[in-house]
C-alpha cells in the first residue's frame, strides 16, 4: 500500500539502526508520545533492535488508556439509561470501570453500538429521532476535529438528540507534566506525528527549549520510528534541543488550520483528570457554552460515582514512563486482555497490551533477555 | 486511537453541505469526511483518522525519508576504506 510499505522497508530499516548505533556513545532515554508508536516499537522489536543504550519509554498518548474512571463510570450510568443509544469507538468497551464495563452492560441489554466515527453517531441520531443518541468523544487533538465536526453538524442539522460526553486531552501538557515530575528520566521526545498533522509544532518549541529536550515529530511506521530516533540521538550527542520534523509528508509547521478553528469554534481548554496520573491543568477540552445543548455531561446528570481502581495495576506508572509493563506482578498473569486490570492492557494502543500481544510476557522474552528480534521483521506488518 | 490511514481519494461530493469523499483503502473503500482538505484531488492521497481526513499527503516531502537514505549511503561510500588504501 502506497505510503504504507516503503516505511516498512527492512533494509531501510537496517541502515537507519546501523546509523543510530555508530552515533550513539552514551545512555539516553527517549520517550514516544503516543501509543501508536509504541505498538510499532513492539510489533516490529524496534526497541530490541536498537543499542542497548537506547532507552524507549512508553507515554501516556493512549487515550482510551488515560480517561478517568469517573468518566468510563458516568458513560456506564449514561448508557444504562433507557431510550439512550450510546456509541463509542470499539477500543472504549472493554475498559473496566468501577462497575464493569460498557460490553457487559451491553450483555445485559443496554443499548451500546460500536461507531467507526463520531460522524456516524450522527446519522444514527437522524435515524432515530426518537431515542438519545450519545457519543463518548474521547481522544487527543487527533480526533478532536472530527468530534468538533459532529457537534458542529449536529447543531446545524437541528439534531436534538444527539450529545458527547467530552474527555478530551492535550499532549503538550501531558509531556510539561512528565518533564516536571520529580522522577522523570525523558531525555528526548518522538513527537506524536497525528496530533501534530491537526496542529502542528509550533506549540512544541518552546517546551524543547525550556526543558532542554530534543522533539522530533514522527511518522508510524518502522523506518519513520527508526529515523526520529537517529535525529533524536543526533541531537542529544551534539546537546542542541530544538523540534524537527520527520513527518513532513503529513504534517506541516502550522498543522491543519481549518480543523484547528474548528476545535477553537466547538471546544475550549479545561483542566483534565488523567487516569493513573491525576488532574494535569489546562490538559483537556470541554464543550463551549454554545453547544451546551449537545453536552451528555449537562443533559444527564450523573451523581455519587464511588470510583475503585485496581490495587495491583501500576498502569499511571506505566503511562509516565516510571515503569515498563513486565515490572508489574499482575502483568500476563491476574491481567491480560481477556482480564484486564488497567486500561493499559485494553487498548491496542496501550503498552501492556502491545507487549502481551507480542509475547513479552512470556519466558525469555522480556526486552533485551533475548537474541533481539531480526530486522526482517520488519516488513512483515499487515 | 490516533491511528491515521493513508487513502486514494476516489470520488468527491457533497453532503448536507460538508464535503465528503469516498476513499480507497487498498481495496477497501469507505466514506470520508473531506472538509478540511478542500484542496485535495482525486487520485490523490489523504490521511484518514476515525472516518475524517487530516492531513492531504505531501508527495515531494513523502520522498524525504529516502533522500536521507541515499545520502547516508554516499556519506558510508566516502567513509569506506578504499581497496588500494588497505594494499599501501
Amino acid at each position: 500500500m502506497k505510503y504504507l510499505d516503503e516505511y516498512r522497508d527492512p533494509e531501510a530499516a537496517e541502515k537507519l539502526a546501523a546509523a543510530i548505533a555508530r552515533t550513539v556513545t552514551r545512555p539516553w532515554t527517549i520517550m514516544e508520545v503516543c501509543g501508536g508508536q509504541t505498538h510499532t516499537i513492539v510489533k516490529y522489536g524496534i526497541d530490541e533492535v536498537l543499542p542497548e543504550a537506547i532507552d524507549l519509554v512508553h507515554g501516556p498518548g493512549c487515550p482510551v488508556c488515560v480517561t478517568a474512571l469517573e468518566m468510563i463510570d458516568r458513560a456506564h450510568a449514561i448508557a444504562s439509561r433507557p431510550g439512550v443509544i450510546f456509541c463509542s469507538f470499539g477500543d472504549m468497551l472493554r475498559v473496566p470501570g468501577s462497575r464493569g464495563d460498557l460490553l457487559q452492560l451491553k450483555s445485559q441489554g443496554a443499548d451500546v453500538r460500536i461507531v467507526y466515527s463520531p460522524l456516524d453517531a450522527v446519522t444514527l441520531a437522524a435515524a432515530n429521532p426518537e431515542r438519545q443518541v450519545v457519543f463518548f468523544a474521547i481522544g487527543f487533538e487527533t480526533t478532536a476535529p472530527p468530534n468538533a465536526m459532529a457537534v458542529w453538524l449536529a447543531k446545524r442539522r437541528g439534531l436534538k438528540n444527539f450529545s458527547v460526553l467530552v474527555s478530551h486531552v492535550l499532549v503538550p501538557p501531558s509531556i510539561t507534566a512528565i518533564l516536571q515530575s520529580p522522577g522523570n528520566r525523558v531525555q528526548g521526545f518522538l513527537g506524536p506525528g497525528h496530533v501534530c498533522t491537526v496542529m502542528g509544532y509550533e506549540e512544541y518549541i518552546p517546551i524543547a527549549e525550556h526543558y532542554g529536550v530534543p522533539i522530533v515529530i514522527t511518522g508510524f511506521e518502522p523506518v519513520d520510528m527508526l529515523q526520529g530516533v537517529l535525529w533524536t540521538v543526533r541531537q542529544l550527542e551534539a546537546g542542541t534541543a530544538t523540534v524537527e520534523n520527520q513527518y513532513s509528508r503529513a504534517v506541516r509547521p502550522e498543522g491543519n488550520l481549518q480543523s484547528r478553528k474548528l476545535i477553537e469554534d466547538v471546544f475550549e481548554i479545561c483542566d483534565r483528570k488523567w487516569r493513573g496520573v491525576g488532574i494535569i491543568p489546562k490538559s483537556g477540552f470541554k464543550l463551549r457554552y454554545e453547544y451546551r445543548d449537545h453536552d451528555a455531561e449537562r443533559l444527564f446528570e450523573v451523581e455519587d460515582i464511588e470510583t475503585q481502581e485496581s490495587g495491583e495495576c501500576i498502569s499511571g506508572q506505566v503511562l509516565r514512563g516510571l515503569k515498563k509493563p513486565h515490572h508489574c506482578a499482575a502483568f500476563g498473569k491476574s491481567c491480560t486482555p481477556q482480564t484486564p486490570l488497567g486500561a493499559t492492557m485494553v487498548s491496542s494502543e496501550g503498552a501492556c497490551a502491545a507487549y502481551y500481544a507480542y509475547g513479552r510476557h512470556l519466558a525469555g522474552r522480556s526486552p533485551r533477555a533475548d537474541t533481539p528480534a531480526q530486522l526482517v521483521q520488519i516488513g512483515g506488518g499487515k | 486511537m490516533c491511528l491515521g490511514i493513508p487513502g486514494k481519494v476516489v470520488k468527491t461530493f457533497r453532503e448536507h453541505d460538508v464535503l465528503m469523499g469516498k476513499v480507497d483503502f487498498s481495496g477497501v473503500t469507505k466514506q470520508v469526511c473531506l472538509e478540511h482538505v478542500p484542496e485535495v484531488k482525486i487520485g490523490e492521497y489523504v490521511l484518514v483518522h476515525v472516518g475524517f481526513a487530516l492531513s492531504h499527503i505531501d508527495e515531494k516531502e513523502a520522498e524525504l525519508v529516502f533522500d536521507f537514505l541515499k545520502t547516508m549511503n554516499q556519506l558510508d561510500e566516502l567513509e569506506a576504506p578504499s581497496p588500494r588504501d588497505g594494499s599501501s
